[in-house]
């Protein structure tokens, strides 16, 4: 147990100014710009909005720029802003079906209305090193080039493709009284609904959700997943103003979203059909939702009939121990100082040997004491 | 301003009127401050407007639905900045836009205001909106014919041949 202490404010503060030079690094050379950092570092200013649950980029920059590139602590820094400022609302639910596309591909449909668009991916490139990127001058990338489109105001997504037959299992729907659970209002109670375990997935740490999606795929609560479509592109967010009696269009967001398509051979509650589990952050985060989508439908044994008998399945398990932050909180307190707990311990440790060995030596001297007798 | 829990109508409002007023709310939201800035410099817009609420930052909790169409979750926060302004003659106009930028907010609420002025509509409609809504348009398909290139046709390869 951590017990409080005083005194150590000057050590404290020249360690904080030993931190802010070491963070600034050698003064020759140019400091960080955050525009800088949002244009060429998207994807860890990703991460950090989708884990740090605040979509702002410039801020997201400054977390990383104030962490030195560590994103969880960035993370962090972007938990403790939000609750500085008020809370306005809830948006209108987004619609990815009308998402202005970068990126959409599905691993189960060669020829997928609408087509499969590669976008920007590291997929299918060689992870050789390139040195011109080390180089003073780099060169500007060579103009990407363009094609004929065909206009669509809304690109179906890949689980509306065998809605008609039945195979593909619905989205279910809550009851229209439902109040939508907000883990950031109030706190976590088991069991939990989709809502909250969508939040809560939405918002863990990928590193996290990867090890346990990863063991679904290795045989701890297999799900048989096909990726049935990925995308990645701008949605408009619309917040409902009483005063105007409307939803009102706020701009657009970048989303990455992944729909995992998973075989189901049919349980007592639910006939044979494709489940699905699905994954939807802001930014651009491929790994993180497929991920979140392999870890949701894990979660779903329940409601399908499945048998739990792996961690992927164990909601407690997994809601309790997704969260970086509170990880890092309850991980990082352990360098606190806990003399008072520890002399505690010393002192029990010391009078359990004197006991063991005091118990020892009689047991020992019993034994020779026998063994003369004999 | 405030928002009721998921008790609104989904998507665009049935009447008329506010659907204009939206798709213009929606030109200004979209708008870069830059691309504001040039055309309010070359089209001015009376200074007629008091502010009645300051541009203030705060959160809005956006959601998605599970599975793409499912019930509602609530996905992430996101920086709003909002403001409110009225003309002389008691007409409201709201700005509200993404990010933090106090001066988007206002520009945004003032051109809200002045855009329900029979009189002045036409003209921003024209010398405002329609540029930006240009430049909008152009990037978009720049967007789609640059993504349109990466189309791919995967060829399957038949197993055992």
């Amino acid at each position: 147990m951590y017990v409080a202490v005083k005194g150590g404010e000057k050590a404290i503060r020249n360690a904080h100014t030993l931190l802010a030079r070491d963070r600034r690094g050698d003064t020759s050379l140019p400091a960080l710009t955050l525009a800088q950092m949002t244009q060429q570092l998207y994807l860890s200013i990703s991460r950090v909005m989708a884990e740090g649950s605040l979509y702002d980029a410039d801020l997201a920059a400054l977390a990383i720029k104030q962490a030195r590139g560590d994103l969880i602590e960035a993370i962090f820094l972007l938990r403790a802003y939000r609750t500085t400022l008020p809370r306005f609302g809830y948006s209108q639910p987004i619609d990815t079906a009308t998402m202005l596309i970068r990126r959409r591909i599905s691993a189960t449909y060669k020829d997928l209305p609408g087509g499969q668009l590669l976008g920007p991916t590291f997929d299918y490139t060689q992870r050789l090193l390139d040195f011109t990127l080390a180089a003073n001058g780099e060169e500007a990338p060579a103009t990407p080039q363009t094609q004929a489109f065909e206009a669509q105001e809304r690109v179906p997504r890949v689980t509306e493709l065998l809605d008609d037959e039945g195979l593909m299992e619905p989205d279910a729907e809550l009851p229209e009284d439902h109040e939508v659970g907000d883990l950031t209002r109030e706190p976590l109670e088991f069991p939990a609904g989709r809502d909250l375990r969508l939040q809560n997935l939405a918002r863990g740490d990928e590193g996290f959700l990867l090890a346990l999606g990863y063991s679904t795929q290795r045989g701890y609560g297999r799900t048989h997943p096909f990726a049935g479509e990925i995308r990645l592109g701008e949605v408009e967010v619309s917040l409902f103003v009483e005063e105007l009696g409307f939803d009102v269009p706020l701009g657009e967001m970048t989303v990455t979203e992944c729909q995992m398509i998973n075989q189901f051979a049919g349980s007592a509650k639910a006939p044979p059909q494709f489940t699905r589990g699905y994954g939807l952050v802001p930014g651009q985060g491929e790994r993180k939702v497929m991920a979140m989508s392999l870890v949701d439908r894990s979660l779903r044994w329940q409601e399908l009939g499945e048998e739990a008998t792996s961690p992927a399945q164990d909601e407690e398990f997994v809601m309790s121990h997704s969260d970086n932050v509170q990880g890092t909180g309850f991980v990082e307190h352990l360098k606190l100082p806990h003399y008072v707990d520890f002399q505690a311990e010393l002192d029990l440790i010391r009078r359990l040997r004197a006991e063991w060995f005091e118990k020892n030596q009689k047991t020992t001297g019993e034994t020779a004491d026998l063994e003369a007798a004999q | 301003m405030t928002s009721s829990q998921g008790t609104s109508p989904r998507g665009a409002p049935s009447t008329g009127e506010p659907s204009a007023r939206r798709t213009a709310m929606a030109t200004l939201a979209n708008a870069t401050i830059a691309d504001l800035e040039a055309r309010l410099a070359a089209h001015p817009l009376p200074q007629e407007h008091t502010i009645i609420r300051q541009p203030e930052i705060g959160l809005v909790m956006v959601r998605g639905r599970a599975g793409g169409t499912g019930a509602p979750f609530n996905l992430c926060e996101a920086t709003v900045t909002r403001c409110v302004v009225a003309l002389p003659d008691g007409t409201t106009g709201f700005g509200q836009c993404l990010g933090r930028d106090k001066h988007k907010a206002l520009l945004c609420a003032a051109l809200d205001a002045y855009w329900q002025q029979e009189p002045l509509q036409e003209a921003i409609e024209s010398e405002i909106l329609a540029p930006l809504r240009n430049i909008e348009t152009k990037r978009k398909e720049q967007t789609k014919a640059e993504v349109a290139a990466t189309k791919v046709d995967f060829f399957t390869m038949v197993r055992g041949e």
